[in-house]
């Protein structure tokens, strides 16, 4: 009815590319070890980030996702790097000049480290979010055993998200139809009084459905329905990504 | 409307449902159920009426052993609900809440119908019948792989009853169905209640629509039983109606409606 489409629709990009195909947990494990051996190389080896970037964008090229959307979704990245820029600043060490500023050398490679690594894990990702439906994402954490707790709240996060969205939209239509806009500190504690509410209501949503849950016989665990399997020509799809990058790691620490 | 028919238990075929004496307190000392009796033919279709707090939701919430009784017994098809045989109990006592959003938790409409079998042990392709068996019987075949948030009200609704029917239930209860329904999804979800056979227990405050879906109908006022008997009968009695704040629609004369 509301037929909205929450975070999780706006991240996924429909497709049917060797990319989308691939079992979910395999990209899973892809993108982590991928990450890894990112965060494993040393900083000073710049050509290796170029390489993994290239990878990467293969990767985006093969499942056919156009460089403008994977940029637009990076912007997530900014608030966590926007420490990274004051490095330069507050690092101490050997300094260099650079258009009138003094800037901290080991400071300027520790902004580059952060930057550089955060954005690849990001882009990673950004890729693995745009070709997987956030569905097949869980699915993929039960079947690399997860424990099956947070598994449940992530599905029930997803599923409740936008149920939850709404009755914040309704409870805000409902404060501004009596007049209510929040201008200041003084507004604050009718929206503190509003996050209350809202709290209680799912609290309470949760007990409901907990209820129906014990109806139909649940007794602490999800019953697998769907099982994810793969094949060794899947897995081995999945390991073009991390293999080259880890040749590439042990070639930047050699080299 | 057909008469009432209590069909006689056959020789060792036990009622739908048998609540005896059931009494209920809620742990903060305020009582719900005063001793409660109710026998639901197999194959019946009752309406339980009462106001608001008449303790209606805790009745429900016996029937399949969520609330444990403070004395009396519930019985479902000859079986006692009692802990250890809770699993056996919430397979036959399918229960459909009131609020779809909290019936409906899983992903996607599949899944959901596949939670109760799944848990009762069904797998693979004898799950995968079990599910599309469900669905179809509420015309939701085409919906498996939507999640629920994406179906409209009434769907949502269907979806709800799927997945009680989907674990074979003995006895459908159904918490105000037809609550927040525009007409036609109203209708339909009659249709498809009149077209299962099954025993239906209906909670409501929605008069024409237990009339038109129940034979028989109980009232249920502060904790007991005030009333028991033909839906057309109970409804056309005001002094009753008005006793226990129940109203028909403006307009609506249920002696000029039987069928």
């Amino acid at each position: 009815m509301s037929g909205s489409h929450g975070p999780a629709a706006r991240l996924y990009r429909p497709g049917t590319s060797a990319v989308h195909r691939l079992p979910a947990h395999c990209k899973l494990v892809a993108v982590l070890a991928f990450v890894l051996t990112v965060v494993a190389t040393p900083r000073e080896a710049v050509w290796a980030f170029g390489a993994y970037a290239a990878f990467l964008a293969c990767v985006a090229a093969v499942a056919r996702l156009p460089a403008g959307f994977v940029l637009r979704r990076l912007v997530i990245e900014v608030p966590f790097v926007a420490f990274a820029f004051l490095l330069p600043f507050i690092a101490t060490g050997p300094r260099v000049e650079w258009l009138g500023l003094s800037l901290s050398e080991s400071g300027l490679w520790g902004a580059w480290n952060i930057l550089a690594k955060g954005t690849l894990g990001v882009a990673a990702s950004v890729l693995l979010a745009a070709t997987t439906e956030l569905r097949q994402v869980l699915l993929g954490l039960q079947r690399l055993r997860l424990p099956p707790l947070l598994v449940q709240i992530a599905s029930f996060m997803l599923r409740y998200a936008d149920v939850i969205a709404d009755e914040l939209t309704r409870m805000r239509i409902a404060r501004e139809s009596r007049g209510f806009t929040a201008r200041g500190p003084r507004h604050w504690s009718v929206l503190a009084k509003t996050a209350g509410a809202l709290f209680i209501r799912c609290y309470e949503r949760g007990e409901r459905v907990h209820l129906a849950m014990l109806s139909r016989g649940y007794d602490g665990g999800m019953p697998v329905i769907d099982r994810l399997t793969a094949g060794g020509a899947q897995w081995a799809r999945a390991a073009a990504l991390p293999v080259p990058a880890l040749v590439v790691c042990v070639l930047g620490w050699t080299l | 409307m057909d008469p009432v028919t209590r069909p006689d238990p056959a020789p060792g075929q036990a009622p739908s449902l048998d609540v005896s004496g059931l009494a209920y307190a809620y742990p903060d000392g305020h009582q719900a159920l005063f001793g409660v009796d109710l026998t639901v033919g197999r194959g019946e279709r009752v309406a339980l009426l009462g106001p608001n707090g008449a303790g209606k939701t805790t009745l429900v919430l016996h029937l399949n052993g969520i609330l444990t009784p403070g004395a009396g017994t519930v019985r479902v098809a000859g079986t006692p609900v009692v802990k250890d045989t809770l699993p056996e109990v919430r397979r036959r006592v399918g229960i459909v809440f009131q609020d779809p959003d909290d019936q409906l938790f899983m992903p996607t409409v599949r899944e959901d119908v596949a939670f109760g079998p799944a848990n009762a042990g069904l797998r693979g392709p004898e799950l995968e019948r079990c599910v599309s068996r469900a669905l179809d019987r509420v015309g939701m075949a085409g919906y498996a792989d939507r999640p629920p948030h994406h179906l409209s009200f009434g769907q949502r609704r269907r979806v709800a009853v799927a997945t009680v029917l989907a674990m074979d239930p003995e006895i459908l209860v159904l918490d105000e169905p037809s609550a927040n329904l525009d007409p036609a999804a109203r209708r339909e979800l009659a249709e498809i209640l009149l077209s299962l056979d099954l025993t239906v227990l209906m909670v409501t405050h929605d008069l024409p629509y237990a009339l038109e879906l129940c034979p028989r109908a109980v009232v249920l006022s502060e904790g007991v039983i005030a009333a028991d008997g033909p839906t057309p009968d109970l409804l056309a009695d005001e002094a009753l109606l008005r006793a226990h704040r129940l109203e028909l629609p403006f307009g609506f004369d249920p002696r000029t409606t039987r069928r």
